[in-house]
């Protein structure tokens, strides 16, 4: 499951609704992610962009992935602004045993930060600014540079 | 045809060109002030998935997307 929103998570229900929505289904382990805007640099919040058709077919096959392993992935993620102290990132991994959730989480939220099409942008003094030093080329980048 | 889209902080609006190849994208492109700072760093798409090598044949309809560096989370 992935749901992109408006603008700020209500992490406190998604967290329930996921935790509803599985809890029957004989899964020994759920663990969650949340990413929050922390203050730092005198941003006011960070701001998002979002390729949906990439990042869908990039979560299907974790989905995939997860799957063979008995698990599920959940993901939400927040589009365009979000200030500080509220939540633009929620994952969470079900399993039937703690050990293949707590690898999971790692290797898809590390996978998350270097693949999906998402760009941020810090909110600073009412401009919006590309945060290019916190971002990482995904992995293939720069076919069409000069030095391939 | 061949729509060519510039993802996330690209400042600029799709192209509609009439090429073979990625290679001519590339000889396009590095003449152009807008993108020429982004195509080392970014990753390219054809039809939503993503490509690792620009000796690619595209046909009439194709889209080819540029994916700049990202940051998720």
């Amino acid at each position: 499951m992935l749901n992109i929103y408006d603008g700020a998570l209500n992490v406190s229900k998604i967290l329930k609704d996921w935790y509803e929505e599985e809890s029957k289904n004989n899964y020994g382990a759920y663990i969650s992610f949340v990413g929050t805007i922390r203050e730092e640099s005198g941003i006011s919040g960070l701001s998002f962009d979002i390729y949906e058709p990439i990042l869908e077919s990039w979560f299907e096959a974790w989905q995939q992935k997860a799957k063979q392993r008995g698990a599920i992935i959940k993901m939400a993620h927040g589009r365009g602004d979000i200030m500080l102290h509220e939540s633009s990132y929620a994952s969470a991994i079900f399993s039937p045993k703690r050990r293949v959730a707590l690898e999971l989480i790692d290797e898809f939220v590390e996978d998350f930060k270097a693949s999906a099409p998402i760009w941020k942008y810090d909110l600073i003094d009412g401009k919006r600014i590309f945060a290019l030093d916190r971002s990482t080329a995904i992995k293939g980048s720069g076919i069409l540079g000069a030095q391939k | 045809m061949i729509r060519v889209e510039f993802l996330g902080p690209i400042k600029k609006e799709p192209l509609e060109i009439d090429i073979q190849n990625l290679n001519e994208l590339a000889e396009i492109l590095k003449d152009d002030k807008e993108v020429q700072e982004w195509l080392d760093n970014s990753a390219v798409a054809v039809n939503d998935t993503i490509v690792k090598s620009k000796d690619i044949d595209l046909k009439d309809g194709d889209k080819v997307s540029l994916l700049p560096p990202v940051c998720g989370g």
